[in-house]
């Protein structure tokens, strides 16, 4: 990213086709430390705990269901999350998490800027982490340049070669934490010792290994400059209110080096000391301004910080703050932190409404759903005895963990008769449905009535116990139309 | 931020850089917007090098190029032929669990058994559609002349071993077992008069519509019901019984309930009586095998009018038994012709 490089890739433009795209320059993060790592440090035990642990939750649903807590089954197919079950027919619910998901990072940006890209995007946990070995094994920012641009020792290869062990297996146990989500944890991981795990999970692992393998280690800041679209749309959540990363300009400049000892009059607080353009992940130097490249992590403030210390100037040269308020700063006064604007309104109303849905939704499922499809050929039958038969495909839905005998019943049509289809005796009062399953079955429906308009009736089922009781309206036809 | 520094470093004369962003720009001009010239990252094109090799490989791996007469046939010898015969392979797999069981299975205990009866039911269903839906329709729904096999009405017998007897050999199919008879065309060949025959149509008519001036049966006097009576236990009782309820064994329909299989106006039963009908169907037996035919018995047994058996009932377990069985009975019938 300085003049050199860029002129190389100018003079290489006129050899070779690949002139024209931009080379990745290596980045080298320098350590950091303060109260920005802190908490980036916190918030990466916490998700990557969270991510490799919670397979190993359980949660007892009774014998007839797994005992995962967060569990998606797709033979089942069923998805778990602790008392919250879905079925792949109340996938709304999972677009309402989506939903959530947008509009609560939308919402959190408007406020705190990219506070999601900065701390708990796996893009960013990851490649800290592949950071943080990479200077665990090879030593901080110049040692690892030093390494990097040298010739191929042996010390060298040792070391790369043992990042990159270390990487694989990281990568690894990311790949193979998230299979466990998609299996029962504790079985699928016994199955590893025994050498009898299943192709299919074995080709998850070897394409998750390989992408976390080649994000983390190789492709990261070009994910976040290149690939991601949140990272070039979130510009549309912020305005002068949004808490961005700010190099203070009014205080910094004119920049220059500073010996101990000289007048800080007639100049700025930057000494130039280039210490947030090497820490920095990103590779870019906050001082030219908030730029698209910045996901925000606060990195180059403690950076700042440190040596704001170190000359004995006040600390926040570079801070989170508001666009708005490092004007008023700049006036003399202090303007105080916006909460309320019409974009979190808008975005809290959004949050509200869909949470309620969905709580609603989760609050009311109801343990047994009936689906009634009435037969299209024929549409009806005419019984020797004058009678009138329609058939339909029943569906008994039976969420519930125990296994249930319903009964099945209609209204809205005198004198009629239900009639099961099914192997051996089974009648519209003894609809066997297992535990956790769907039950399907064909009724005919017969009654003595005159051929005319299609009638509105009603199927009422009701379990055994007659605690569950739910409806289904349908058509009864008596003639060609 | 470093492109600005590097206008310095390698400006030539005809560089055109944005004065804004410092950036070069590609010299295009649209209504004085100009394209700014930020390069690509280099990756970009290693992942369209990397895709190019990939079709590569794909060209060489999978049929792909044409050629004349069809196309290349790949080193990895894919055909979705192939693909599909490996699909049938495991379906056919799938069967094999059950085909055994289904084979040795009386009639009645597919119908009690969960498993054999959902499998006979698949079987069937989709046997029904390839070979008898062109006659009696999809749903199995019937048309004139073709009996709809949903209701309860049934010319041969609705009971399981009445149905498969029927498929296995047929109506009117020719082979010792199939079904047969002929109603006699009453007016063409002379039995019966023109005034006789309308008097006999009336009569049945009577049998499902007892209320006079119903629009398909119109005010007839007392006296042509009372003829058309006698005459109809003379010349059709035989078959259709004293009460005109039918009788299975000669394929003589009920004419007393609502049920008509060419159509229950009086104009097509005059022509009925007048002209005689007789359907045929096909003997399955031959074409089938024995275990479809089982398949189509009990999807057909359970569409709504399977009669109940009173006894259970015994069918040859096996097609090796029902050869044998007919050979059986072949033998004596054949004896005498020599």
């Amino acid at each position: 990213m300085d003049s050199t490089q860029n002129q190389n890739s100018n003079q290489q433009s006129n050899q070779s086709l690949l002139g024209y795209f931009a080379k990745q320059e290596k980045i080298f993060p320098k350590r950091v430390w303060g109260k920005y790592r802190k908490l980036k440090w916190v918030a990466m035990i916490v998700t990557l705990g969270i991510y490799y642990l919670v397979p190993f939750i359980r949660w007892d649903r009774g014998p007839n269901a797994p005992d995962q807590a967060v569990l998606i089954d797709l033979n089942g197919p069923r998805a778990y999350w602790f008392w919250i079950e879905i079925w792949p027919q109340e996938i709304y619910i999972f677009t309402g998490i989506l939903i959530l998901a947008a509009i609560a990072l939308f919402f959190v940006t408007s406020m705190f800027g990219r506070v999601w890209c900065g701390y708990f995007c796996p893009q960013t946990v990851w490649t800290d982490l592949f950071v943080w070995v990479e200077r665990f094994v090879q030593g901080d920012r110049n040692a690892r340049k030093k390494l990097y641009e040298g010739p191929w020792t042996f010390e060298k290869i040792c070391k790369i070669g043992l990042t990159h062990f270390i990487w694989l297996i990281i990568a690894w146990c990311t790949a193979g934490s998230f299979v466990l989500y998609f299996n029962d944890a504790p079985t699928l991981v016994w199955s590893f010792f025994e050498f009898d795990v299943s192709p299919t999970v074995l080709t998850v692992i070897a394409g998750l290994t390989f992408s976390t393998y080649l994000m983390a280690g190789f492709a990261r800041e070009q994910v976040c400059t290149y690939m991601c679209p949140y990272a070039r749309f979130q510009s549309a959540m912020f305005d002068k209110d949004t808490l961005i990363i700010g190099y203070d300009l009014d205080r910094g400049e004119p920049r220059g080096k500073h010996k101990k000892g000289e007048s800080w009059d007639g100049r700025g607080d930057c000494i130039d000391c280039t210490a947030c353009v090497q820490v920095c992940p990103m590779g870019i130097d906050i001082r030219n301004g908030l730029q698209m490249e910045c996901i925000a992590c606060g990195l180059c403030v403690d950076a700042c910080n440190n040596i704001m210390d170190q000359v004995e100037r006040p600390r926040g040269l570079i801070r989170y703050d508001t666009t708005n308020h490092m004007a008023a700063a700049v006036k003399g006064g202090a303007e105080k932190f916006k909460f309320f604007r019409i974009r979190t309104f808008y975005y809290s109303a959004i949050l509200a409404l869909v949470g309620s849905v969905m709580l609603y939704a989760l609050i009311t499922r109801a343990p047994a759903e009936l689906h009634i499809l009435h037969d299209r050929n024929p549409l009806y039958v005419q019984l020797s005895s004058g009678e009138i038969r329609n058939g339909y495909t029943v569906k008994i839905l039976n969420k519930t963990h125990d296994h249930k005998t319903y009964m099945i019943s209609v209204e809205g049509l005198d004198g009629a008769v239900i009639d099961v289809s099914a192997a051996g005796d089974v009648g519209a009062d003894n609809l066997f449905v297992p535990a956790d399953s769907v039950g399907s079955y064909h009724i005919n429906l017969h009654a003595h009535v005159p051929p005319d308009e299609p009638r509105d009736i009603k199927f009422i089922l009701e379990d055994r116990e007659k605690t569950i009781r739910t409806d289904y309206d349908a058509k009864f036809i008596t003639k060609r139309k | 931020m470093s492109d600005k520094k590097s206008n310095k470093n390698s400006a030539g004369a005809h560089k055109d850089i944005d004065e804004v962003s410092g950036v070069e720009t590609t010299g295009h001009s649209w209504d004085g917007l100009k394209e700014l010239n930020n390069p690509l990252p280099r990756w970009w094109v290693w992942v369209f090098i990397i895709c190019i090799i990939w079709s590569i490989w794909y060209f060489v791996v999978y049929p792909s190029w044409p050629v004349p007469g069809g196309a290349t046939e790949g080193m990895g010898g894919y055909t979705q032929y192939k693909e599909l015969e490996e699909s049938q392979a495991e379906i056919r797999a799938r069967q094999d669990v059950y085909l055994e069981r289904f084979e040795n299975a009386s009639l009645n205990e597919i119908l009690n058994d969960p498993e054999l009866y959902a499998f006979a039911i698949a079987g069937g269903a989709a046997a029904f559609k390839d070979n008898c839906a062109t006659c009696h329709g999809t749903g199995a729904e019937g048309g004139k002349g073709y009996p709809n096999l949903n209701d309860d009405d049934w010319l041969w017998g609705g009971k399981l071993d009445e149905i498969h007897q029927t498929l296995t050999h047929g109506i009117r199919a020719g082979g010792l077992d199939t079904r047969v008879s002929q109603m006699p065309a009453f007016g063409k060949e002379g039995l019966l008069t023109r005034d006789e025959v309308n008097n006999v149509v009336d009569f049945v008519l009577s049998l499902s519509h007892p209320h006079q001036g119903d629009e398909t049966h119109g005010d007839v006097p007392q006296e042509y019901l009372a003829a058309g009576a006698e005459i109809f236990q003379q010349q059709c009782a035989s078959c259709h019984g004293p009460d005109a309820k039918g009788k299975h064994e000669f394929g003589a329909p009920n004419l007393t309930d609502a049920i008509w299989l060419y159509g229950g106006d009086r104009e097509t039963i005059f022509k009925t009586v007048y002209n005689a009908r007789g359907g045929m169907m096909p003997a399955w037996g031959e074409r089938l095998d024995e275990n479809t035919i089982k398949q189509l018995t009990v999807y057909l047994h359970q569409l709504g009018g399977g009669e109940k058996d009173d006894a259970p009932v015994l069918i040859p377990a096996t097609a090796e038994e029902a050869i044998e069985d007919n050979g059986q009975h072949a033998e004596p019938e054949q004896q005498p012709a020599e």
